[in-house]
Order: structure tokens, then sequence, then C-alpha cells
């Protein structure tokens, strides 16, 4: 674990880059390393990218953390109805697969933070709001949902739409 | 393949073990001299001795005994966590959500393994299992039984999957037998509490 926070830090890469490269191991290699194995992976990969051990000149090192301040207000609040868009990306993004196109209420309007879905390619921190958005697990899993449960999910304001 | 993927000692009939992998990435960047074996040791002992669920336990165990703390707590957790000398470590932003006997809440992270390492430390295997992060958004009830916590029907089950920098903690109920907490203090019922109860997968005093 160690090794590999040195070693994303020699390779100058920011944490949605990490995430990112861990997501591109190879599944059935992805799924038989277990965690810091994916981390070793990952890192290594990281590094070989940069071109650090080759001598090549790196970017400046990330800023430090994900939360930003942004001017703008937050454009939705506690108990607005939202839904999740239903955004396929090739790349990273931590818009998870399950609530896709559903909808759910804000119950938490969370700081600003460092968009991963472009950060992971370093093309810009596009900081915005995150919500904690409160899915109804029928609304998930349909009628083989568990009663009583719900499942919320904090999505980035670029994720949603007002339902 | 280049030096990085490359730089393992391992036999050339097997793939290198994570182990062998690490070892030849650390020796590589302490060869190149990006950094020392003092610099990664570091960082070892950091987790090793300064992070770990003892910080998040006394935060609860302080909460059941001081009502004022408890609603900092609740209201603005990264107060309390800057008074705490454990930095910001994969914990920008901490939320606390309260157990109560209708409400029972659970932490995942589905897309990887986010978690508070400030307050709880590294977290335990099967937290970053594909089988509970998939399955505690699916059927959370049916896995907190696997895992030894039968809730009663009606208690609504909160799953809090924390797919961004925003990290969560449980505030578990207290036992409810008074005459085991009664008369203690911080420290001793900090050790009733237990790391599975702040990730929401068990109850206070219970492991």
């Amino acid at each position: 674990m160690a090794v590999s926070i040195v070693a994303t830090g020699v390779a100058r890469t920011n944490v949605d880059q990490f995430r990112h490269a861990i997501e591109r191991i190879p599944p059935i290699e992805y799924l038989a390393a277990g965690y810091y194995g994916r981390w070793i992976r990952a890192a290594g990969d990281l590094l070989d990218g940069s071109g650090a051990l080759d001598g090549a000149e790196l970017p400046p090192p990330p800023p430090a953390g994900s939360l930003r301040a942004v001017d703008r207000p937050p454009r939705f609040s506690t108990g607005d109805r939202v839904r999740a868009r239903d955004m396929h990306t090739d790349g990273h993004t931590r818009l998870p697969g399950y609530c896709r196109g559903r909808e759910g209420v804000v119950v938490m309007v969370h700081p600003s933070f460092v968009f991963p879905d472009t950060n992971s390619r370093r093309a810009g921190e596009q900081p915005q709001h995150v919500y904690a958005v409160r899915f109804e697990a029928s609304t998930l899993w349909g009628e083989e949902a568990e009663s009583d449960v719900a499942v919320h999910v904090d999505l980035f304001e670029d994720y949603l739409e007002a339902a | 393949m280049s030096a990085a993927t490359q730089a393992t000692g391992a036999a050339p009939d097997r793939p290198p073990t994570n182990a062998e992998r690490t070892e030849a990435l650390e020796a590589l960047l302490i060869e190149r001299g990006f950094v020392t074996a003092a610099d990664v040791d570091g960082i070892v002992e950091r987790f090793r001795s300064d992070l770990g669920p003892m910080v998040g336990a006394r935060m609860v165990a302080k909460a059941w005994l001081d009502p004022a703390y408890k609603q900092r707590l609740l209201d603005d957790p990264d107060s309390v966590l800057a008074e705490l000398d454990v930095g910001t470590s994969q914990t920008e932003h901490l939320v606390v959500v309260e157990n109560t006997p209708e409400v029972h809440n659970v932490v995942v992270c589905t897309l990887c393994s986010c978690y508070p390492w400030a307050v709880l430390g590294l977290p335990p295997a099967w937290y970053k299992d594909p089988a509970y992060r998939s399955r505690i958004v699916r059927e959370p009830r049916a896995v907190l039984v696997e895992m030894g916590l039968d809730l009663d029907e009606g208690t609504e089950i909160r799953v809090w999957d924390s797919s961004a920098e925003v990290r969560y903690l449980v505030l578990p109920m207290p036992p409810d037998d008074d005459d085991q907490i009664g008369g203690l203090d911080v420290d001793e019922l900090a050790e009733l509490v237990s790391r599975d109860a702040m990730i929401g997968v068990a109850r206070a005093g219970t492991r």
C-alpha cells in the first residue's frame, strides 16, 4: 500500500487517475489480484505511463485533496426530486450503473468537489456540488426489492437532472 | 512491458506475486533515487500506529455520554475531526448517520472501497470484497443476517454508497442494558464500539 502511494506520487497522478487505472486492469486479473494487488498493478501502470523512470519531464504534482469552493450556489436543494442521467462514458465515472435513469430525492447537499470524470483524464477539475440522493429499493430493484430499504448515492451535479 | 511492470524477481514460469511486485517496485524507486526506504516506512508506520477504529470508537463513546458533543458530531463532524490529530487522510468531509430503534444505517462503496480512514483506519477485507460491495445495496437485510445482525422487521435500512469523496460513520445505539454501560468512562465505553458497528454491520457491545 505504501509503495503504491509513493509510486503514484512519483508519477504525479491524482486519485481519479489512480482509480481509473485500477478499473482498466483486465477483469480476471482484477478479481484475482486482491485489493492491494490491484493498487500495486495500477501504480506500476501509472508510473510506466508517466515516463518518470525514463527521465521524462513530469507535470506539476496535482493539487492536494478534492474539496474545492465554487462561486455558484448548488443547483438542487434538500427535498428536490431528481433523476440520475443515463450516462455511459468510456472513461472513469463515479455514477454507479444501478442508479442510472432512476428517480430519487435529494437528502443532503454536500460541499463541492473535483469532478472525477474530467479529473481522471487531467482534463480540468470542474468542481461542483455533490448530493446524497435517496433511492427507494423498489425503484432500483423492482418487485424483488426488500421492504423498508433505501439506498443513498453521492452524486455529482452533472450526473443529475430535475425529475 | 516497461520497467515498473517488468521489475520483479519472479521465476519466469509464473506471474509475480503481489509481494514480489511490491518489493520490486519499491527497490526500483529507491534505486532511481525517487524515494528512500525511510519514506516508505514512514507511511507504513503512520497507518499502523496513528490510525485505527479507536479514533471513531472514542467519538461514539463521547457522543453517548455528552448530548452536546453528539449534536455537534451529527451537525458538523468536520469540526470534531479537525480537533483530532488524524489529518484528512481519505476523509475530507465526514458525515455521521445515527442509528435509532426505527432506522439502521450501513455503509458501502460499490465502486471501489472508499472508507473513512481517518476515524476507522484501513478497511477490513470483507468491506473490499466484490460480494459485499454488490450485495449490500441489493439485499442488505439478507446480508446483515448473514453477518450476524438480525434487525426487527419494521426497521428501515438506509444504505449509504460512498460513491464520491464524502465519508460516512455510523453512530450506533448504546447497548440497551444500562447495567452494562452505567458508570463507564469514555475509554471503557469505547471498547464496546467495534469497527463493524461503525460501518453498520453489527450492534455496539456485541463483538
